[in-house]
């Protein structure tokens, strides 16, 4: 394609700055880490590690981090089983109101999250007299995180079609036979993509968590927003914040490298 | 036994379709559809100002109280305002980009810029937030240390932080819909425009645009619509400032009524915005 060189570098030269912007945050993060000051001070004067040691031994920070690790397992199991059934049911079958469970879907992450915040609260204690804990985050967070597999297995399903089970029929296996050796191997990169974006979505969720976690529960994104005003936090809050920032590389290359067919990830 | 089952299984089409919607439908319509419909009934309610409690009689009070009020009139245009905002900044980022990305870089480099644009959503929300919050310090933040001396200092906390935080976030959701929709437009329109003597910038408006136009709408889905009920972002850089989600924040645990009529507001806009996005057809390209 014929584009001007002047053309070529001022578009490089925007991509640069496109990647500053996004960048340069991200590693001030990092870097204040290593801030030996107490308080926030730009630039550092002095770096230390002193900060990365007691973040470690920090009880509150493990206990968040545990919450957070058990909070999206259990809701990414629910939304794997929830998400890939109905997946099944809409691209195999044609049924009344199918249009409106598509719809229905997407409704939980499309609503502002302080609304389905609110309402699962209201339902769960006000309506339901359930108390929050563990279980209302766990509903809360599955609700959402349905979507996620949702969309990327109804894409793997419907792009594989279904003369790969027809044959596997027609050879003889039955219907859970089939599913074992041709079904599920065949969906299991989109079912594996799914379940780690839906992860990473429970891990990171803030709002919805705010008002379905009861008093007793942190999760890490709580634990980070109760500290982030308390001054004498800070370095630890710092700590934390810069691991979830180097821990994203993670994501990115696993789904790089398992997902031919998304580069995103999975994210759309 | 398994085999039986799988065998009468496979001759009741009906019975397969009803075990795989039954769990996933109750789950979404019982805790998702009966939540919401439960606070849209509440909406109507009002609270009983000597005891606190609601009061379930149905009533049109909190609307009257929404619709009069001047303060909430502002809220609503200033969290309108923010959304597009953001919407406009993302997409002026996003679009040369994009462009960059799909039609300029070489397919090695290519790969590693799109890992560079992803890795970001997932790092933490709110370590990306906390993270402008040290950009913006005033006097002692980063963005002043870097540009003060170029006479560019930071605006503080406020609507402009707000604004720079949100495009911040959702950066990336703008860049990937365009990228997927600029490698999906043939190089040869471009070529062809050209070839006729259309300069960079003509190609751009009447080539170019129209044909990303779904992906920008795709793209505003994100950056409208995660804006738009926002409050944490608004609580760490918004300094007094308060966008639509904090005041149902606030109201929430003194009010729930009135807290459930506001959300209604950020609820209908999205209804009307997926409508006028189902239209232009982004949906499908997404």
């Amino acid at each position: 394609m014929t584009i001007s060189t002047r053309a070529k570098y001022a578009l490089m030269a925007l991509m640069g700055v496109g990647l500053a912007f996004i960048y340069i945050p991200l590693s001030v993060v990092v870097i204040n880490s290593f801030n030996a000051s107490k308080t926030f001070s730009w630039p550092p004067s002095s770096f230390t590690t002193l900060w990365w040691s007691k973040a470690v031994e920090n009880t509150g920070v493990r206990e968040a981090l545990k919450w957070s690790l058990f909070a999206g397992l259990a809701a990414t199991c629910i939304a794997l089983l929830l998400g890939t059934t109905l997946a099944f049911a809409v691209s195999r079958y044609s049924f009344f109101g199918r249009e409106v469970i598509s719809l229905l879907v997407v409704l939980p992450i499309s609503l502002p999250g302080v609304v389905t915040g609110i309402a699962l609260n209201n339902a769960f204690t006000k309506q339901l007299g359930m108390s929050t804990g563990l279980l209302t985050v766990v509903i809360g967070h599955a609700t959402f995180c349905i979507v996620i597999v949702y969309n990327n297995a109804i894409a793997r399903l419907r792009r594989m079609g279904t003369s790969l089970q027809e044959a596997s029929m027609d050879l003889g296996a039955n219907g859970i036979t089939t599913f074992r050796l041709i079904t599920l191997p065949n969906l299991a990169s989109a079912l594996f993509a799914g379940g780690l974006l839906a992860f990473g979505l429970s891990f990171d969720e803030i709002v919805v968590t705010t008002f379905t976690a009861g008093p007793g529960i942190q999760t890490l994104p709580i634990w980070i927003f109760n500290n982030l005003f308390r001054p004498n936090q800070a370095p630890i809050v710092n700590v934390v914040a810069a691991t979830l920032v180097v821990l994203s590389i993670i994501p990115i290359y696993l789904s790089q490298r398992l997902s031919q067919d998304s580069t995103s990830g999975g994210r759309f | 036994m398994l085999n039986s089952l799988a065998t009468s299984m496979h001759r009741k089409p009906r019975l397969r379709l009803a075990a795989l919607l039954t769990a996933p439908v109750l789950w979404l319509v019982v805790a998702y559809i009966g939540a919401l419909a439960t606070l849209l009934v509440t909406a109507f309610f009002t609270i009983d100002s000597f005891t606190g409690n609601v009061v379930k009689k149905f009533n049109l009070e909190n609307f009257y109280d929404m619709f009069t009020d001047a303060a909430y009139k502002n809220v609503v245009l200033r969290t309108l305002g923010i959304a597009i905002g953001v919407t406009v900044i993302c997409s002026i980022l996003a679009i040369p980009m994009a462009f960059y990305m799909a039609k300029i870089a070489k397919p090695k480099s290519q790969k590693l810029l799109v890992a560079l644009v992803l890795t970001p959503l997932w790092a933490s929300y709110l370590v990306k937030i906390y993270a402008w919050r040290t950009m913006l310090e005033p006097n002692t933040g980063v963005v002043d240390w870097l540009f003060g001396s170029l006479g560019i200092h930071s605006p503080g906390f406020g609507g402009p932080a707000i604004i720079i935080g949100l495009s911040y976030l959702w950066l990336p959701y703008m860049i990937l819909p365009i990228f997927a929709g600029l490698e999906r437009l043939p190089n040869n329109l471009l070529d062809a425009s050209g070839d006729l003597g259309a300069h960079n910038f003509y190609t751009f408006r009447k080539i170019i645009l129209p044909l990303i136009f779904p992906s920008l709408v795709a793209g505003s889905m994100f950056t409208f619509s995660l804006s738009l009920g926002d409050y944490i972002t608004a609580q760490i850089l918004g300094g007094k400032l308060q966008m639509l989600g904090s005041v149902v924040y606030q109201n929430f645990s003194i009010n729930l009524p009135f807290a459930a009529t506001i959300s209604m507001i950020p609820v209908t806009i999205m209804v009307i915005y997926l409508y006028l996005v189902r239209r232009t057809g982004a949906l499908a390209s997404m």
